[in-house]
């Protein structure tokens, strides 16, 4: 990590830096931050493109205070966040849990068979998820059926009613993400130092002490770092949730992209839903702040 | 005691793996039934293998031409990553200079940001400027999250070369650009390595950007698999074959950069 301050020399110059960031500035830039500010510009459009002849006037805030009384919006808002608070103290007890089987000594093949594992769900397309889901949870030949009939448990119209579906969403999205917790748990466990971890097993037989004074401390980080992910991966959420449901039925699994999806491209009323991504930007930038409040301190 | 505990935690990482593969196993499971294999109920566990659906895809052309966009798709826009992301890697690893911070925070905002707050703009965009359902709108959004992905274990990866090196290099009089070809590029191509790896995976795994963006020539495999989502009669094991072949090259990738899978999701966070 050795900070080479420029020096006077060929290519040492003052702008070196910026030869070499340039290109991916430039294009971020382009791709980026260009299309965000013609966003800003559409917000304060009246901007249906179905209807053409009316042109594109512009309303200064209406579509801001369309998307702010707008009750749908909120609720959208609101859902997402409940489905935040669903999935994150599954993911975190069982990520946890998985942690600590892998972090246990013994067992090596299966072990290292089950660390392997974790990465499948990971990289599974988001797409196929939702596919997956919709084969899961049929109401007829569904095996989530199965599942619950062998525990003598009647039969639910999973995709079909509001909570079927939003459980059912919950699940996949437990599934997808609960090795992401589990590795960043692993990791955290495999950093306190091994002769403080024995002698704090010598001292003590009971996992809970040693889990709570000598590994939380290492788990900490982690744990920040999944709550902050996980509600900007939660805040961007379509895929997966788009396959299987569609938002429905009704609203019940209307999460803020996907409304915000609906309203661009199957009302496209662009100007309120421009309004309402914007919106979406700010809350992620606050949140990205935060990420980099809290983790990247060491890195400046 | 300690042959239950044992048995206990043999136990409890087999429920793992089941729990991991179930969702994946029954996938695949249904891409080798018959219709009325996956229709029937209660569902069937032991059948006789078919490889129909699988010819069923592999006859269709628009799954192997999304195949091929999404192939030509994610392989462009990892080259570019690469190409732009790794030179910038290289200046965030080793000078210091005003607005570093500045320029990180924007990278690991572009991570996070939902595709949905750019689809909107670029939809409208690409449609003036007559792009939509081009391959080159979807290799050019996609930079958005791979650049930073890429920058960030560059800058990892290239932090990691002692400075002694590039001294070496200095006093024979090698310029910076020279530095970074001769030395760090060799140096570091574990690291670049992985970046695209991952960056191939994110791109091959898109959907929103990619349904909202094409129509029909430029569709990707997975908007080509929902597609088959409509209608009646559900071609079930054809979803599911498509689905399998969808998932099983970025599977085989994952599993190669699996040691950096928390790396890469976390944008180095967590170590």
């Amino acid at each position: 990590m050795s900070a080479s301050p420029a020096k006077p020399n060929r290519g040492y110059g003052r702008w070196t830096p910026a030869w070499f960031l340039a290109p991916a500035v430039l294009t971020l830039f382009l791709i980026g931050i260009y299309p965000t500010l013609f966003a800003l510009v559409t917000s304060f459009r009246r901007y249906n493109i179905t209807r053409p002849r009316d042109g594109f006037p512009f309303v200064g805030l209406e579509n801001y205070v369309t998307v702010l009384t707008d009750s749908t919006f909120w609720s959208s808002l609101f859902l997402t966040a409940q489905f935040y608070l669903s999935v994150l103290p599954i993911q975190i007890v069982l990520g946890l849990a998985i942690a600590l089987l892998l972090h246990k000594p013994g067992m090596g093949m299966l072990k290292s068979l089950a660390r392997v594992t974790l990465v499948v769900p990971l990289a599974t397309t988001y797409a196929v998820v939702g596919l997956i889901g919709r084969l899961i949870f049929n109401r007829e030949f569904g095996v989530a059926n199965q599942f619950l009939d062998l525990m003598g448990i009647a039969p639910i119209d999973w995709l079909g009613t509001p909570a079927g579906a939003f459980a059912a969403i919950v699940i996949m999205d437990v599934w997808q993400w609960t090795p992401f917790c589990a590795l960043i748990f692993l990791a955290g466990l495999s950093m306190v130092p091994g002769e403080i971890e024995e002698a704090a097993r010598l001292e003590t037989s009971s996992k809970l002490a040693l889990l709570r004074y000598v590994q939380l401390p290492y788990l900490m980080p982690g744990l920040t770092s999944i709550m902050i992910l996980r509600s900007a991966d939660v805040l961007k959420l379509f895929d997966m949730v788009f396959v299987m449901t569609r938002g429905g039925p009704g609203s019940a699994t209307d999460l803020i992209s996907i409304y915000i999806q609906r309203v661009g491209f199957r009302i496209f009323d662009l100007g309120t839903a421009s309004a309402q991504a914007l919106l979406l930007l700010v809350i992620t930038i606050i949140i990205s702040r935060l990420y980099i409040r809290l983790l990247y301190r060491e890195v400046h | 005691m300690r042959v239950s505990g044992k048995l206990f935690h043999a136990l409890g990482l087999a429920v793992v793996v089941v729990f991991t593969l179930f969702p994946f196993f029954w996938m695949v499971a249904a891409s080798f039934k018959t219709q009325a294999d996956i229709l029937a109920t209660p569902p069937v566990w032991f059948f006789t293998p078919t490889l129909q659906n699988y010819q069923e895809i592999f006859a269709d052309s628009k799954v192997i031409g999304a195949i091929g966009n999404s192939l030509l798709i994610a392989t462009a826009t990892t080259a570019l990553a690469v190409l732009l992301g790794a030179p910038a890697a290289f200046a965030l690893a080793r000078y210091e200079f005003r607005g570093k911070s500045d320029l990180w925070f924007w990278f690991i905002s572009n991570r996070m940001t939902s595709p949905i707050v750019l689809a909107l703009p670029v939809y409208l965009l690409a449609m003036q400027a007559n792009l939509l359902d081009t391959h080159i709108v979807l290799i050019l959004i996609y930079l958005t999250f791979n650049l930073p992905i890429v920058v960030w274990i560059c800058t990892d990866q290239f932090k990691s070369i002692p400075a002694d090196l590039e001294q070496a290099a200095r006093l024979d009089g090698a310029d910076q650009f020279t530095i970074f070809r001769k030395i760090y590029l060799p140096l570091a191509a574990p690291g670049i390595a992985v970046s695209a790896i991952f960056s191939f995976i994110f791109s091959w795994n898109e959907l929103l950007y990619a349904l909202v963006l094409t129509r029909r020539a430029a569709q990707t495999a997975p908007v080509v698999a929902t597609s088959f989502m409509s209608g009646y009669e559900l071609p079930w094991g054809k979803i599911m074959a498509a689905g399998t072949v969808i998932v099983l090259p970025v599977t085989i990738f994952a599993l190669l950069v699996s040691r950096h899978m928390v790396r890469g999701l976390t944008m180095g966070a967590t170590k």
